[in-house]
Protein backbone atom coordinates (compact mmCIF):
# COMPACT_ATOMS: atom_id res chain seq x y z
CA UNK A 1 0.00 0.00 0.00
CA UNK A 2 0.94 3.62 -0.31
CA UNK A 3 0.19 7.04 1.16
CA UNK A 4 -0.65 9.59 -1.52
CA UNK A 5 0.11 13.27 -0.89
CA UNK A 6 -1.19 16.05 -3.14
CA UNK A 7 1.41 18.78 -3.52
CA UNK A 8 1.41 22.34 -4.84
CA UNK A 9 4.27 24.26 -6.42
CA UNK A 10 5.91 27.11 -4.56
CA UNK A 11 4.31 30.45 -5.40
CA UNK A 12 7.67 31.68 -6.67
CA UNK A 13 8.02 30.54 -10.26
CA UNK A 14 10.80 28.05 -10.90
CA UNK A 15 11.14 27.03 -7.26
CA UNK A 16 10.25 23.72 -5.66
CA UNK A 17 7.22 22.96 -3.53
CA UNK A 18 5.06 25.15 -1.30
CA UNK A 19 6.10 25.17 2.36
CA UNK A 20 2.63 23.88 3.33
CA UNK A 21 3.10 20.96 0.92
CA UNK A 22 6.45 20.08 2.49
CA UNK A 23 4.75 19.95 5.89
CA UNK A 24 1.98 17.76 4.46
CA UNK A 25 4.63 15.48 2.94
CA UNK A 26 6.36 15.25 6.32
CA UNK A 27 3.13 14.08 7.98
CA UNK A 28 2.36 11.75 5.06
CA UNK A 29 5.88 10.31 5.37
CA UNK A 30 5.46 9.69 9.10
CA UNK A 31 2.09 7.98 8.47
CA UNK A 32 3.57 5.80 5.69
CA UNK A 33 6.46 4.85 7.95
CA UNK A 34 4.07 3.79 10.73
CA UNK A 35 2.39 1.36 8.32
CA UNK A 36 5.45 0.27 6.35
CA UNK A 37 3.96 1.91 3.24
CA UNK A 38 5.51 3.75 0.35
CA UNK A 39 4.97 7.45 -0.24
CA UNK A 40 3.54 8.76 -3.52
CA UNK A 41 2.67 12.29 -4.62
CA UNK A 42 0.25 13.80 -7.11
CA UNK A 43 0.40 17.25 -8.66
CA UNK A 44 -1.20 19.24 -11.44
CA UNK A 45 1.00 19.39 -14.53
CA UNK A 46 4.55 18.24 -15.12
CA UNK A 47 6.90 18.35 -12.12
CA UNK A 48 9.98 20.57 -12.50
CA UNK A 49 13.45 19.17 -11.69
CA UNK A 50 13.43 21.18 -8.43
CA UNK A 51 10.09 19.70 -7.47
CA UNK A 52 11.26 16.17 -8.26
CA UNK A 53 14.33 16.71 -6.11
CA UNK A 54 12.19 18.00 -3.23
CA UNK A 55 9.82 15.04 -3.59
CA UNK A 56 12.71 12.57 -3.72
CA UNK A 57 14.30 13.91 -0.58
CA UNK A 58 10.94 13.72 1.21
CA UNK A 59 10.94 9.98 0.47
CA UNK A 60 8.48 10.00 -2.44
CA UNK A 61 9.02 7.07 -4.83
CA UNK A 62 6.18 7.67 -7.30
CA UNK A 63 4.79 10.91 -8.70
CA UNK A 64 1.49 11.13 -10.56
CA UNK A 65 1.48 14.08 -12.95
CA UNK A 66 -2.13 15.05 -13.70
CA UNK A 67 -2.66 16.67 -17.06
CA UNK A 68 -5.76 17.16 -19.18
CA UNK A 69 -6.35 19.03 -22.43
CA UNK A 70 -9.68 20.09 -20.91
CA UNK A 71 -8.03 21.96 -18.03
CA UNK A 72 -6.65 25.42 -18.69
CA UNK A 73 -6.64 26.67 -15.09
CA UNK A 74 -7.33 25.61 -11.58
CA UNK A 75 -10.74 23.91 -11.32
CA UNK A 76 -11.46 22.55 -7.82
CA UNK A 77 -14.12 19.96 -8.73
CA UNK A 78 -12.03 18.72 -11.68
CA UNK A 79 -9.01 18.18 -9.41
CA UNK A 80 -11.18 16.31 -6.91
CA UNK A 81 -12.47 14.17 -9.81
CA UNK A 82 -8.90 13.59 -11.02
CA UNK A 83 -7.76 12.26 -7.66
CA UNK A 84 -10.85 10.04 -7.49
CA UNK A 85 -9.86 8.69 -10.93
CA UNK A 86 -6.33 8.05 -9.70
CA UNK A 87 -7.48 5.80 -6.84
CA UNK A 88 -7.62 2.52 -8.82
CA UNK A 89 -4.14 3.30 -10.21
CA UNK A 90 -2.40 4.41 -6.99
CA UNK A 91 -4.46 2.30 -4.52
CA UNK A 92 -3.63 4.55 -1.54
CA UNK A 93 -4.39 3.73 2.10
CA UNK A 94 -4.54 7.48 2.78
CA UNK A 95 -4.79 10.66 0.73
CA UNK A 96 -3.30 13.78 2.23
CA UNK A 97 -3.05 17.45 1.20
CA UNK A 98 -1.96 20.68 2.85
CA UNK A 99 -4.91 22.62 4.28
CA UNK A 100 -4.35 25.53 1.92
CA UNK A 101 -7.37 27.09 0.17
CA UNK A 102 -6.71 24.80 -2.80
CA UNK A 103 -5.85 21.70 -0.80
CA UNK A 104 -8.89 22.04 1.48
CA UNK A 105 -11.36 22.47 -1.35
CA UNK A 106 -9.89 19.77 -3.61
CA UNK A 107 -10.02 17.30 -0.72
CA UNK A 108 -13.62 18.35 0.07
CA UNK A 109 -14.58 17.67 -3.56
CA UNK A 110 -12.79 14.32 -3.43
CA UNK A 111 -14.58 13.39 -0.19
CA UNK A 112 -17.94 14.37 -1.69
CA UNK A 113 -17.28 12.47 -4.94
CA UNK A 114 -16.20 9.22 -3.31
CA UNK A 115 -18.54 9.64 -0.31
CA UNK A 116 -15.90 9.39 2.42
CA UNK A 117 -15.10 11.39 5.53
CA UNK A 118 -12.39 14.04 5.46
CA UNK A 119 -10.56 15.20 8.58
CA UNK A 120 -9.24 18.75 8.28
CA UNK A 121 -6.17 20.43 9.79
CA UNK A 122 -4.34 17.41 11.18
CA UNK A 123 -0.95 17.79 12.84
CA UNK A 124 -0.24 14.11 13.56
CA UNK A 125 -1.39 10.83 12.03
CA UNK A 126 -0.38 7.20 12.61
CA UNK A 127 -2.00 3.86 11.82
CA UNK A 128 -3.55 2.58 15.01
CA UNK A 129 -2.91 -1.00 16.18
CA UNK A 130 -6.64 -1.20 16.90
CA UNK A 131 -7.40 -0.30 13.29
CA UNK A 132 -8.06 3.06 11.67
CA UNK A 133 -5.96 6.17 11.54
CA UNK A 134 -5.18 7.86 14.87
CA UNK A 135 -5.16 11.62 14.42
CA UNK A 136 -4.47 14.85 16.20
CA UNK A 137 -6.19 17.80 14.57
CA UNK A 138 -6.74 21.48 15.18
CA UNK A 139 -9.91 22.93 16.53
CA UNK A 140 -10.32 26.69 16.87
CA UNK A 141 -7.40 27.11 14.44
CA UNK A 142 -5.00 25.39 16.82
CA UNK A 143 -6.19 26.88 20.13
CA UNK A 144 -7.50 23.39 20.92
CA UNK A 145 -6.39 19.93 19.82
CA UNK A 146 -8.72 17.01 19.10
CA UNK A 147 -7.64 13.38 19.37
CA UNK A 148 -9.67 11.26 16.97
CA UNK A 149 -9.74 8.01 15.04
CA UNK A 150 -10.78 7.85 11.40
CA UNK A 151 -12.19 4.45 10.46
CA UNK A 152 -12.81 4.83 6.73
CA UNK A 153 -10.48 3.73 3.93
CA UNK A 154 -8.79 5.39 2.21
CA UNK A 155 -8.29 7.93 5.01
CA UNK A 156 -8.69 11.50 3.73
CA UNK A 157 -6.78 14.17 5.66
CA UNK A 158 -5.65 17.74 5.29
CA UNK A 159 -2.59 18.95 7.20
CA UNK A 160 -2.46 22.29 9.05
CA UNK A 161 -0.30 24.72 7.11
CA UNK A 162 1.79 25.33 10.24
CA UNK A 163 2.03 21.66 11.26
CA UNK A 164 5.49 20.54 12.36
CA UNK A 165 7.47 19.72 9.23
CA UNK A 166 10.19 17.53 10.66
CA UNK A 167 13.04 16.41 8.43
CA UNK A 168 12.33 13.66 5.90
CA UNK A 169 12.32 10.22 7.45
CA UNK A 170 13.80 8.57 4.36
CA UNK A 171 17.29 9.28 3.10
CA UNK A 172 17.31 10.73 -0.41
CA UNK A 173 16.72 7.66 -2.52
CA UNK A 174 17.11 9.00 -6.00
CA UNK A 175 14.59 10.59 -8.32
CA UNK A 176 10.99 9.41 -8.03
CA UNK A 177 9.35 7.69 -10.96
CA UNK A 178 6.90 9.94 -12.83
CA UNK A 179 3.59 8.49 -14.05
CA UNK A 180 1.38 10.47 -16.41
CA UNK A 181 -2.31 10.52 -15.55
CA UNK A 182 -5.05 11.97 -17.74
CA UNK A 183 -8.35 12.06 -15.82
CA UNK A 184 -11.81 11.62 -17.27
CA UNK A 185 -13.71 14.82 -16.52
CA UNK A 186 -17.40 15.64 -16.79
CA UNK A 187 -18.61 19.02 -18.08
CA UNK A 188 -19.99 19.77 -14.61
CA UNK A 189 -16.47 19.41 -13.15
CA UNK A 190 -15.40 22.40 -15.23
CA UNK A 191 -18.22 24.83 -14.31
CA UNK A 192 -15.98 26.46 -11.71
CA UNK A 193 -12.60 27.12 -13.31
CA UNK A 194 -10.35 29.95 -12.16
CA UNK A 195 -9.02 32.71 -14.37
CA UNK A 196 -5.85 34.04 -12.81
CA UNK A 197 -4.70 37.63 -12.84
CA UNK A 198 -1.94 39.46 -11.01
CA UNK A 199 -2.80 41.34 -7.86
CA UNK A 200 -1.26 44.79 -7.72
CA UNK A 201 1.12 45.51 -4.93
CA UNK A 202 4.77 44.96 -4.32
CA UNK A 203 4.44 46.15 -0.72
CA UNK A 204 5.81 43.97 2.07
CA UNK A 205 3.28 41.20 2.67
CA UNK A 206 1.83 40.71 6.14
CA UNK A 207 2.28 36.93 5.92
CA UNK A 208 6.01 37.14 5.22
CA UNK A 209 6.98 40.42 6.98
CA UNK A 210 10.01 40.24 9.27
CA UNK A 211 8.48 42.79 11.64
CA UNK A 212 4.80 43.32 12.34
CA UNK A 213 3.55 46.22 14.46
CA UNK A 214 0.10 45.21 15.69
CA UNK A 215 -2.69 47.54 16.73
CA UNK A 216 -5.85 46.59 18.61
CA UNK A 217 -8.76 48.21 20.38
CA UNK A 218 -6.30 50.19 22.50
CA UNK A 219 -5.27 52.26 19.47
CA UNK A 220 -8.61 54.00 20.02
CA UNK A 221 -9.62 54.89 16.47
CA UNK A 222 -8.54 55.16 12.85
CA UNK A 223 -6.39 58.25 13.49
CA UNK A 224 -4.35 56.38 16.11
CA UNK A 225 -2.58 54.23 13.51
CA UNK A 226 -0.25 56.91 12.09
CA UNK A 227 2.47 56.39 14.75
CA UNK A 228 2.21 52.60 14.31
CA UNK A 229 2.67 52.99 10.54
CA UNK A 230 5.66 55.24 11.14
CA UNK A 231 7.24 52.70 13.52
CA UNK A 232 6.58 49.83 11.10
CA UNK A 233 8.27 51.83 8.30
CA UNK A 234 11.31 52.50 10.47
CA UNK A 235 11.62 48.78 11.27
CA UNK A 236 11.08 47.67 7.66
CA UNK A 237 7.82 46.02 8.66
CA UNK A 238 4.09 46.37 8.25
CA UNK A 239 1.07 47.10 10.43
CA UNK A 240 -1.26 44.26 11.40
CA UNK A 241 -4.47 44.65 13.36
CA UNK A 242 -6.89 42.67 15.51
CA UNK A 243 -10.43 41.76 14.47
CA UNK A 244 -12.10 44.52 16.47
CA UNK A 245 -10.15 47.08 14.45
CA UNK A 246 -11.45 45.81 11.12
CA UNK A 247 -15.00 45.18 12.33
CA UNK A 248 -15.08 48.81 13.55
CA UNK A 249 -13.97 49.82 10.07
CA UNK A 250 -10.81 51.54 11.40
CA UNK A 251 -8.53 49.56 9.06
CA UNK A 252 -9.11 47.30 6.04
CA UNK A 253 -9.52 43.56 6.55
CA UNK A 254 -6.35 42.72 4.60
CA UNK A 255 -4.38 43.96 7.63
CA UNK A 256 -6.14 41.59 10.04
CA UNK A 257 -4.02 39.04 11.89
CA UNK A 258 -5.82 36.00 13.26
CA UNK A 259 -7.98 32.95 12.69
CA UNK A 260 -10.11 34.69 10.04
CA UNK A 261 -7.36 36.98 8.80
CA UNK A 262 -3.70 36.42 7.95
CA UNK A 263 -1.36 34.09 9.84
CA UNK A 264 1.98 35.80 10.45
CA UNK A 265 5.42 34.43 11.33
CA UNK A 266 7.68 37.46 11.87
CA UNK A 267 10.95 37.72 13.78
CA UNK A 268 9.24 40.38 15.94
CA UNK A 269 5.56 40.99 16.63
CA UNK A 270 5.05 44.20 18.59
CA UNK A 271 1.41 43.96 19.72
CA UNK A 272 0.07 47.35 20.84
CA UNK A 273 -3.25 47.64 22.65
CA UNK A 274 -4.18 44.04 21.82
CA UNK A 275 -5.72 41.99 24.66
CA UNK A 276 -4.94 38.62 23.08
CA UNK A 277 -8.19 36.82 22.24
CA UNK A 278 -7.50 33.24 21.16
CA UNK A 279 -8.66 34.00 17.61
CA UNK A 280 -5.93 36.63 17.37
CA UNK A 281 -3.25 34.48 19.00
CA UNK A 282 -4.01 31.67 16.50
CA UNK A 283 -2.73 34.04 13.82
CA UNK A 284 0.52 35.10 15.52
CA UNK A 285 1.69 32.00 17.41
CA UNK A 286 4.50 31.52 14.88
CA UNK A 287 6.06 34.91 15.76
CA UNK A 288 9.62 34.34 17.08
CA UNK A 289 9.48 37.20 19.57
CA UNK A 290 6.31 38.75 20.94
CA UNK A 291 6.41 42.11 22.69
CA UNK A 292 3.16 43.45 24.15
CA UNK A 293 2.43 47.07 24.93
CA UNK A 294 -0.71 47.31 27.00
CA UNK A 295 -2.21 49.36 29.82
CA UNK A 296 -3.54 46.18 31.44
CA UNK A 297 -0.84 44.02 33.06
CA UNK A 298 -3.40 41.21 33.38
CA UNK A 299 -4.43 41.09 29.72
CA UNK A 300 -4.39 37.51 28.32
CA UNK A 301 -1.60 38.46 25.89
CA UNK A 302 0.79 38.89 28.86
CA UNK A 303 0.89 35.12 29.39
CA UNK A 304 1.96 34.63 25.76
CA UNK A 305 4.34 37.57 25.30
CA UNK A 306 8.09 37.34 25.77
CA UNK A 307 8.38 40.99 26.81
CA UNK A 308 5.92 43.61 27.92
CA UNK A 309 5.71 47.34 28.44
CA UNK A 310 2.87 48.46 30.66
CA UNK A 311 1.43 51.77 29.60
CA UNK A 312 -0.34 53.93 27.06
CA UNK A 313 0.73 53.14 23.51
CA UNK A 314 -0.23 56.64 22.34
CA UNK A 315 2.71 57.95 24.41
CA UNK A 316 5.09 55.01 24.15
CA UNK A 317 5.04 54.55 20.36
CA UNK A 318 5.78 58.20 19.44
CA UNK A 319 8.57 58.21 22.07
CA UNK A 320 10.01 55.01 20.59
CA UNK A 321 9.83 56.48 17.07
CA UNK A 322 11.64 59.60 18.27
CA UNK A 323 14.29 57.47 19.99
CA UNK A 324 14.92 55.41 16.85
CA UNK A 325 15.16 58.57 14.74
CA UNK A 326 17.56 60.17 17.23
CA UNK A 327 19.75 57.09 17.06
CA UNK A 328 20.34 57.17 13.31
CA UNK B 1 -33.22 36.48 -5.80
CA UNK B 2 -33.78 33.67 -3.29
CA UNK B 3 -30.77 33.10 -1.05
CA UNK B 4 -30.18 30.50 1.64
CA UNK B 5 -27.46 31.28 4.21
CA UNK B 6 -26.26 28.43 6.42
CA UNK B 7 -24.79 29.29 9.82
CA UNK B 8 -23.56 27.37 12.87
CA UNK B 9 -23.96 28.14 16.56
CA UNK B 10 -20.51 28.28 18.20
CA UNK B 11 -19.33 29.40 21.66
CA UNK B 12 -18.17 32.99 22.03
CA UNK B 13 -14.52 32.56 22.95
CA UNK B 14 -12.36 35.43 24.16
CA UNK B 15 -9.00 35.41 25.89
CA UNK B 16 -9.18 31.86 27.19
CA UNK B 17 -10.74 28.60 26.15
CA UNK B 18 -11.67 26.02 28.80
CA UNK B 19 -12.88 22.47 28.53
CA UNK B 20 -15.53 20.50 30.36
CA UNK B 21 -14.19 18.09 33.02
CA UNK B 22 -14.58 15.08 30.68
CA UNK B 23 -12.53 16.85 27.98
CA UNK B 24 -15.23 16.31 25.38
CA UNK B 25 -16.42 19.87 24.84
CA UNK B 26 -15.64 23.54 25.24
CA UNK B 27 -16.98 24.71 28.60
CA UNK B 28 -19.69 27.22 27.73
CA UNK B 29 -21.00 27.91 31.23
CA UNK B 30 -19.28 31.31 31.27
CA UNK B 31 -19.65 32.21 27.59
CA UNK B 32 -22.40 33.05 25.21
CA UNK B 33 -22.97 31.79 21.70
CA UNK B 34 -22.58 33.38 18.31
CA UNK B 35 -21.93 32.44 14.68
CA UNK B 36 -18.53 32.39 13.00
CA UNK B 37 -17.03 35.60 11.54
CA UNK B 38 -17.10 34.26 7.95
CA UNK B 39 -20.80 33.48 8.41
CA UNK B 40 -21.59 36.99 9.64
CA UNK B 41 -20.21 38.13 6.30
CA UNK B 42 -22.28 35.54 4.41
CA UNK B 43 -25.44 36.94 6.04
CA UNK B 44 -24.39 40.52 5.22
CA UNK B 45 -23.61 39.61 1.61
CA UNK B 46 -27.00 37.93 1.20
CA UNK B 47 -28.85 40.89 2.70
CA UNK B 48 -26.98 43.34 0.46
CA UNK B 49 -27.76 41.25 -2.64
CA UNK B 50 -31.50 41.12 -1.90
CA UNK B 51 -31.53 44.84 -1.08
CA UNK B 52 -30.17 45.43 -4.58
CA UNK B 53 -31.93 42.70 -6.54
CA UNK B 54 -35.04 41.91 -4.52
CA UNK B 55 -35.93 38.50 -3.10
CA UNK B 56 -35.59 36.90 0.30
CA UNK B 57 -32.81 35.70 2.54
CA UNK B 58 -33.52 32.52 4.49
CA UNK B 59 -31.18 31.61 7.35
CA UNK B 60 -30.72 27.96 8.23
CA UNK B 61 -28.91 26.31 11.08
CA UNK B 62 -28.54 22.77 12.40
CA UNK B 63 -28.35 22.65 16.16
CA UNK B 64 -30.07 22.46 19.54
CA UNK B 65 -33.34 24.34 20.19
CA UNK B 66 -31.28 27.28 21.55
CA UNK B 67 -29.71 27.76 18.10
CA UNK B 68 -32.96 29.60 17.26
CA UNK B 69 -31.20 32.56 18.99
CA UNK B 70 -28.56 32.64 16.26
CA UNK B 71 -31.23 32.39 13.55
CA UNK B 72 -32.99 35.38 15.14
CA UNK B 73 -29.71 37.31 15.33
CA UNK B 74 -29.39 36.84 11.55
CA UNK B 75 -33.03 37.81 11.01
CA UNK B 76 -32.39 41.02 12.94
CA UNK B 77 -29.78 41.84 10.28
CA UNK B 78 -32.30 41.51 7.45
CA UNK B 79 -32.91 37.82 6.76
CA UNK B 80 -36.62 37.31 6.13
CA UNK B 81 -37.08 33.66 7.07
CA UNK B 82 -35.46 31.18 9.44
CA UNK B 83 -35.14 27.40 9.56
CA UNK B 84 -33.85 25.33 12.47
CA UNK B 85 -32.83 21.78 11.65
CA UNK B 86 -33.17 20.06 15.00
CA UNK B 87 -30.02 18.16 15.88
CA UNK B 88 -31.51 16.11 18.72
CA UNK B 89 -28.97 14.25 20.86
CA UNK B 90 -26.82 13.09 17.96
CA UNK B 91 -23.28 14.13 17.04
CA UNK B 92 -23.41 15.66 13.57
CA UNK B 93 -20.26 15.32 11.52
CA UNK B 94 -19.69 17.37 8.38
CA UNK B 95 -21.12 14.66 6.08
CA UNK B 96 -24.34 14.27 8.06
CA UNK B 97 -24.62 18.07 8.34
CA UNK B 98 -24.22 18.53 4.59
CA UNK B 99 -26.73 15.76 3.90
CA UNK B 100 -29.26 17.38 6.25
CA UNK B 101 -28.86 20.78 4.56
CA UNK B 102 -29.15 19.26 1.06
CA UNK B 103 -32.16 17.22 2.22
CA UNK B 104 -33.87 20.38 3.43
CA UNK B 105 -33.03 22.35 0.27
CA UNK B 106 -34.48 19.55 -1.86
CA UNK B 107 -37.59 19.48 0.35
CA UNK B 108 -38.08 23.26 0.10
CA UNK B 109 -37.39 23.25 -3.63
CA UNK B 110 -40.45 21.03 -4.07
CA UNK B 111 -42.56 23.30 -1.86
CA UNK B 112 -41.45 26.75 -2.98
CA UNK B 113 -39.12 26.67 -5.97
CA UNK B 114 -35.74 26.58 -4.27
CA UNK B 115 -32.84 28.99 -4.09
CA UNK B 116 -30.70 30.86 -6.60
CA UNK B 117 -27.73 31.01 -4.27
CA UNK B 118 -26.58 29.04 -1.23
CA UNK B 119 -24.12 31.01 0.91
CA UNK B 120 -21.87 29.65 3.65
CA UNK B 121 -18.93 30.83 5.71
CA UNK B 122 -15.67 29.30 4.49
CA UNK B 123 -15.26 27.26 7.68
CA UNK B 124 -16.76 27.19 11.15
CA UNK B 125 -14.68 28.79 13.91
CA UNK B 126 -14.82 25.74 16.17
CA UNK B 127 -14.41 22.58 14.09
CA UNK B 128 -12.97 24.19 10.94
CA UNK B 129 -13.98 21.25 8.74
CA UNK B 130 -13.74 23.16 5.41
CA UNK B 131 -16.12 20.86 3.55
CA UNK B 132 -19.84 21.29 4.28
CA UNK B 133 -20.54 23.73 1.38
CA UNK B 134 -18.71 21.52 -1.14
CA UNK B 135 -20.57 18.41 0.02
CA UNK B 136 -23.93 20.23 -0.18
CA UNK B 137 -23.08 21.33 -3.74
CA UNK B 138 -22.30 17.76 -4.81
CA UNK B 139 -25.50 16.42 -3.21
CA UNK B 140 -27.55 18.99 -5.11
CA UNK B 141 -25.53 18.81 -8.33
CA UNK B 142 -24.56 22.51 -8.16
CA UNK B 143 -21.26 24.26 -8.95
CA UNK B 144 -19.32 25.52 -5.92
CA UNK B 145 -16.54 27.95 -5.10
CA UNK B 146 -15.05 28.56 -1.65
CA UNK B 147 -13.08 31.25 0.17
CA UNK B 148 -14.68 34.05 -1.86
CA UNK B 149 -13.76 37.67 -1.05
CA UNK B 150 -15.66 39.43 -3.86
CA UNK B 151 -19.04 38.52 -5.34
CA UNK B 152 -21.06 40.09 -8.13
CA UNK B 153 -24.35 38.96 -9.64
CA UNK B 154 -24.62 39.56 -13.37
CA UNK B 155 -28.07 39.99 -14.88
CA UNK B 156 -31.09 41.15 -12.92
CA UNK B 157 -33.63 38.49 -13.81
CA UNK B 158 -33.66 35.51 -11.51
CA UNK B 159 -33.71 32.21 -13.29
CA UNK B 160 -32.24 31.56 -16.71
CA UNK B 161 -29.07 33.36 -17.61
CA UNK B 162 -28.22 34.90 -14.26
CA UNK B 163 -24.59 34.30 -13.34
CA UNK B 164 -22.15 35.20 -10.62
CA UNK B 165 -18.60 36.40 -10.77
CA UNK B 166 -16.71 35.42 -7.65
CA UNK B 167 -13.08 36.04 -6.83
CA UNK B 168 -10.48 35.51 -4.15
CA UNK B 169 -6.75 35.92 -3.74
CA UNK B 170 -4.50 32.92 -3.54
CA UNK B 171 -0.74 33.24 -3.08
CA UNK B 172 -0.44 36.59 -4.81
CA UNK B 173 -2.83 35.83 -7.69
CA UNK B 174 -6.45 36.82 -8.08
CA UNK B 175 -8.60 33.81 -9.01
CA UNK B 176 -11.91 34.70 -10.66
CA UNK B 177 -14.75 32.28 -11.27
CA UNK B 178 -17.73 32.80 -13.54
CA UNK B 179 -20.58 30.50 -12.53
CA UNK B 180 -24.17 29.86 -13.59
CA UNK B 181 -26.84 30.02 -10.88
CA UNK B 182 -27.97 28.24 -8.83
CA UNK B 183 -24.60 27.81 -7.14
CA UNK B 184 -23.01 27.25 -3.74
CA UNK B 185 -20.53 29.89 -2.54
CA UNK B 186 -18.58 30.06 0.71
CA UNK B 187 -17.21 33.46 1.69
CA UNK B 188 -14.44 34.74 3.91
CA UNK B 189 -14.38 37.64 6.31
CA UNK B 190 -13.34 40.80 4.51
CA UNK B 191 -15.84 40.39 1.64
CA UNK B 192 -17.87 43.13 3.38
CA UNK B 193 -18.23 44.90 6.70
CA UNK B 194 -21.26 43.39 8.49
CA UNK B 195 -23.82 45.86 9.81
CA UNK B 196 -25.10 46.01 13.36
CA UNK B 197 -28.72 45.02 13.95
CA UNK B 198 -31.24 47.85 14.10
CA UNK B 199 -33.81 48.09 16.88
CA UNK B 200 -36.77 47.50 14.48
CA UNK B 201 -34.81 44.56 13.06
CA UNK B 202 -34.39 43.07 16.52
CA UNK B 203 -38.07 43.49 17.34
CA UNK B 204 -39.11 41.94 14.02
CA UNK B 205 -36.76 39.00 14.57
CA UNK B 206 -38.02 38.44 18.09
CA UNK B 207 -41.57 37.89 16.82
CA UNK B 208 -40.65 36.01 13.63
CA UNK B 209 -41.72 32.41 13.17
CA UNK B 210 -38.88 29.91 12.76
CA UNK B 211 -39.59 26.71 10.93
CA UNK B 212 -38.39 23.64 12.85
CA UNK B 213 -37.65 20.41 11.02
CA UNK B 214 -36.01 17.12 12.04
CA UNK B 215 -33.69 15.91 9.29
CA UNK B 216 -32.44 12.32 8.97
CA UNK B 217 -29.17 11.64 10.80
CA UNK B 218 -26.32 9.25 10.08
CA UNK B 219 -23.04 8.51 11.84
CA UNK B 220 -19.74 9.44 10.24
CA UNK B 221 -16.39 7.65 10.24
CA UNK B 222 -14.60 9.97 12.66
CA UNK B 223 -14.60 9.13 16.37
CA UNK B 224 -13.55 12.00 18.62
CA UNK B 225 -11.66 10.67 21.63
CA UNK B 226 -11.33 14.01 23.37
CA UNK B 227 -10.15 17.60 23.27
CA UNK B 228 -7.11 19.07 24.97
CA UNK B 229 -5.25 22.34 25.21
CA UNK B 230 -1.95 22.51 23.33
CA UNK B 231 1.26 22.90 25.34
CA UNK B 232 1.71 26.57 24.62
CA UNK B 233 4.41 28.00 26.74
CA UNK B 234 2.34 29.84 29.30
CA UNK B 235 4.77 32.36 30.62
CA UNK B 236 4.94 35.65 32.33
CA UNK B 237 6.19 38.32 29.99
CA UNK B 238 9.40 39.98 31.11
CA UNK B 239 8.26 43.51 31.90
CA UNK B 240 10.65 46.05 30.40
CA UNK B 241 9.08 48.91 32.29
CA UNK B 242 6.10 51.21 32.45
CA UNK B 243 5.19 54.08 30.15
CA UNK B 244 7.79 56.05 28.19
CA UNK B 245 10.43 55.18 30.79
CA UNK B 246 10.56 51.76 29.16
CA UNK B 247 11.60 53.20 25.79
CA UNK B 248 15.39 52.80 26.27
CA UNK B 249 14.95 49.14 27.26
CA UNK B 250 12.62 48.61 24.32
CA UNK B 251 15.12 50.23 21.97
CA UNK B 252 17.88 47.99 23.32
CA UNK B 253 15.66 44.92 22.74
CA UNK B 254 14.93 45.93 19.13
CA UNK B 255 18.67 46.34 18.61
CA UNK B 256 19.35 42.88 20.09
CA UNK B 257 16.73 41.33 17.79
CA UNK B 258 18.45 42.98 14.84
CA UNK B 259 15.38 44.79 13.55
CA UNK B 260 16.87 48.29 13.67
CA UNK B 261 18.30 48.99 10.27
Amino acid sequence: MTVLCLVEPDATAGAGLADASLRALALAGRLAESGGESLAAALAGEPTPDQLAALGSAGVTDVHAITSPRLSGYAPAAFGRSIAGLLPVAAPAAIIAAATDHGSEVMAHLGAIIGLDLVANCVEATWSDAGGCALVRYRWAGSLLEDAVLDTSPALLTVATDAPGSAPTVAAGGAPKVHQFEPELADSDLLAEATESAVGGGAVSLATARVVVGGGRGVGGPEGFAPLEELADLLGGVVGVSRVVTSQGWRPHRQQVGQTGTKIAPELYLACGISGAIQHMAGCQAAKHLVAINTDPDAPIMSRADYAVIGDLSQIIPALVAAIRARS
Amino acid sequence: MEILVCVKRVPTVGGKISLTADGQQVDTRMSGFTISPHEECAVEEAVQLTERLGGTVTVLTLGPPEAADQVRDCMALGAGAGVLLEAGDQEWGPMATADAIAWNVARLTEVSGGYDLLLFGNEAADTGDYQVPVRVAHKLGLPCVTGIKHLEVQGTDAGDGQRIRASREYRGQRESFDLPLPAVVSVKEGINLPRYPSLPGRLRAKRAAIERVSPPWHADGVRTLGLRLPDLQQQNARVLGAGTEAVPALLELLDELGVLS
